[in-house]
């Protein structure tokens, strides 16, 4: 069967499988929809928890990233784990016995305060959104690559699937849709990792392949080290990042992780307060059959990479552009790989450095050069090797087509392809539905129930929800297909406002029964305030690289922004007068796991 | 509250905190000091082909994680049957 025809049966069979859930699970609540009747197993809400998480940024760009940047990426890695462990311990439980149905609702409480409560809308919004834009431009991305059609059509398919879901089934439709969509996505990432790593080291487990030692007689990773460091790349199991920078990242990414409001959510779901724990805990397993292959899928798909591209010849380096494999043309169309023949000599050579002028190919229209590749307008004027490169650089590889391409790479059979752009389009769904419905529960829930008029009836709520829902799909569907030219930046705004505002409240409202609402006001206003300048600082007003404060990246500055938040917070209640005393007896009581009963609105 | 059941919860309390901060502690070590601080020394020992610094880093921490939230788990199920205040 053609490719085609087999990646239209996949992803319309998991269309159809998504769709009949949604049916099958609608909500006819306010319960249902916010947290689907607080009933479901911990063990379905796990694996709705790792589809929720994993995103098309863990399925499709985490292995390029490490691919690319090697041990760094472990700060991604160590960070969008590790999270979970902080998450079990500091926030969930505890989150579950006090039985609402949002973060706002938890900060707006516990500090007896509609300022603190409106701050925590205004960040779980923020947070959602800038998530969302690139969950559809993922889908966008895989629609385009294999379905031949416009990216912008994906997206509005995208759309589609997901309003039908979201909007009626709400979190109950949500989580069972996940649990579907969690089965995809790991199956479609499991099983070519598995078939590269039979292939390469004839280890079942890429896990163990990793460290397998090769014919050659060195392991994968010297392998690596060697192929990179000849190119002039970096060592691949060396870092290149600061130790101060990496500590802060991982932090950072840590603290952001277990502050996502639509993780966090997800734990309001269980029946009773030891659930929330063993959810956790399922959750970070099925999380982690996908992270601890990651390293694997990067290790191997570099080595392939490089090989297919420099050929195995070490004197006669290269590969004819004529002979190159269709892969290599098919993103090439897609605009994700570009080469320029700066030697003439008719073959693709790939080395470190830039391969073109600021980095990415412009695209010359449909022109095509002398080979029938795809012309570009800034190709580099007599270039020279990149420091350590023995030879110019040729290639542009875009990170993101490591997961995408590597079945076709290793010449994985066509219904492995058609699988995995399955399952990539499984984890963008999953994660844009998830923090849809938390757009629209802080809208409907916090703003207009609790803040605005209290008097709207369940039926007018449960339409508020629907049609807030409605709206964020719209606005996300418009960022999916204009998207801002700084999604990654954006994100790492995400997990810099989640770890520098929402972690650190939570956690205070919980462990510091003297934490008051001038102290939680404080202490979030600095450190959302500090991350964000920092940010947009250095990422939009062009602060210069030399000023960056003991030089934390911009993605470690919500560690900073944490500290920050801690110490304004506790000095401002130290010199005001300590909460009312029934807070303090709710404190009490949230630290008790007996009598946590369904979450209740009020 | 009456004060006993006020002193048990205030006891339950305390233990919570003891189990957290212990496992938080391998916690921090395994993924700041053993896989940031110092993973240059560690990388020095290879262990099963990996050098054992980027093998932590990107694969052993995560096993950990498993390995502490369940421990965290059953730690908690015995602390709450001791202090009668399970579900």
């Amino acid at each position: 069967m053609s490719l085609d025809l087999l990646t239209y049966i996949f992803i319309g069979g998991s269309f159809a499988l998504y769709i009949g859930i949604a049916i099958w699970a609608r909500a006819g609540s306010t319960k249902e929809f916010y947290v689907a009747g607080g009933g479901v197993h911990p063990i379905a809400n796990g694996m709705a928890t790792a589809a929720d998480w994993m995103s098309a940024a863990s399925f499709i760009s985490l292995a390029g990233l490490v691919s690319f940047i090697g041990r760094d990426g472990a700060a991604y890695l160590m960070g969008w784990t590790g999270g979970y462990v902080l998450l079990a311990m500091l926030l969930a439980p505890y989150l579950r016995k006090f039985g609402k149905f949002t973060v706002p609702d938890f900060v707006g409480d516990r500090y007896y305060s509609t300022t603190a409560r409106v701050i925590a809308v205004i960040c779980t919004i923020v947070i959602s959104f800038t998530y969302v834009a690139g969950q559809m431009r993922g889908v966008g991305i895989v629609f385009s690559r294999y379905l031949h059609v416009d990216i912008n059509t994906g997206v509005i398919v995208g759309m589609a699937i997901v309003f039908f879901y979201a909007v009626l089934g709400g979190m109950k439709g949500i989580t069972y849709t996940q649990v579907a969509q969690y089965c995809v996505l790991i199956l479609a990432f499991m099983v070519p990792a598995i078939f590269m790593s039979m292939q390469i080291t004839g280890h079942f487990l890429p896990q163990l392949g990793l460290g397998a030692t090769l014919d050659s007689g060195l392991s994968v990773l010297a392998t690596l080290d060697k192929l990179s460091v000849d190119l002039g790349f970096a060592e691949y199991t060396s870092g290149q990042k600061s130790t101060i920078d990496i500590f802060c990242l991982t932090a950072a990414l840590m603290a952001g992780t277990a502050g996502l409001p639509h993780v966090i959510v997800r734990f309001f779901t269980v029946p009773r307060v030891k659930d929330a724990r063993t959810s956790a805990g399922w959750a970070l397993i099925f999380i982690a059959i996908l992270y601890t292959t990651v390293p694997g899928v990067a290790g191997f798909g570099r080595v392939n990479l490089i090989q297919t591209l420099n050929g195995t010849d070490e004197a006669n380096v290269g590969t004819e552009y004529a002979k190159m494999p269709t892969w290599f043309k098919n993103w090439e169309n897609a605009g994700l790989l570009g080469w320029h023949d700066y030697n003439g000599d008719g073959k693709v050579q790939y080395s470190a450095g830039a391969a073109f002028e600021g980095g990415k190919p412009a695209w010359d229209g449909e022109a095509r050069g002398e080979h029938g590749e795809r012309a570009v307008t800034n190709a580099k004027v007599n270039p020279a090797p990149a420091k350590g490169a023995p030879f110019v650089n040729e290639v542009y590889v875009d990170r993101d087509i490591m997961v995408l391409a590597n079945p076709e790479i290793a010449q994985l059979p066509n219904w492995v392809i058609a699988l995995v752009a399955a399952g990539a389009v499984a984890a963008a769904l999953s994660t844009a539905a998830g923090l849809l419905l938390v757009i629209s529960t802080a809208i409907a829930h916090d703003l207009m129930k609790t803040c605005i008029n209290p008097n709207i009836s369940e039926k007018q709520e449960l339409m508020y929800a629907r049609l807030a829902a409605v709206v964020a799909i719209c606005i996300a569907g418009y960022f999916g297909i204009n998207p801002p030219g700084f999604v990654a930046q954006v994100v790492a705004l995400a997990f810099g406002l989640a770890s520098s505002s929402v972690f650190p409240v939570i956690v205070m409202g919980i462990f510091n029964a003297r934490m008051n609402k001038e102290g939680a006001i404080a202490g979030m206003i600095v450190g959302l305030g500090s991350t964000m300048a920092y940010m947009i600082y250095f990422t939009f007003m062009g602060g210069s690289k030399d000023d960056l404060f003991l030089g934390i990246s911009t993605g470690g500055f919500g560690f900073v922004g944490m500290i920050l938040n801690f110490i304004v917070a506790y000095v401002v209640s130290m010199m005001t007068p300590p909460p009312p005393a029934e807070i303090q007896e709710m404190v009490e009581n949230i630290r008790v796991p007996r009598g946590a009963g369904v979450a209740h609105a009020h | 509250m009456s004060t006993s059941s006020q002193d048990n919860a205030d006891a339950y309390w305390a233990e919570n905190l003891r189990i957290i901060i212990t496992y938080l502690s391998v916690w921090f070590v395994v993924s700041f000091v053993a896989g940031i601080l110092f993973v240059d020394q560690l990388n020095a020992i290879p262990f099963f082909g990996f050098p054992l610094g980027f093998w932590i880093d990107q694969q052993g921490a995560i096993f950990v994680y498993v390995a502490l939230i369940w421990m965290y788990v059953s730690s908690m199920n015995k602390l709450d049957e001791k202090y009668d205040v399970h579900e």
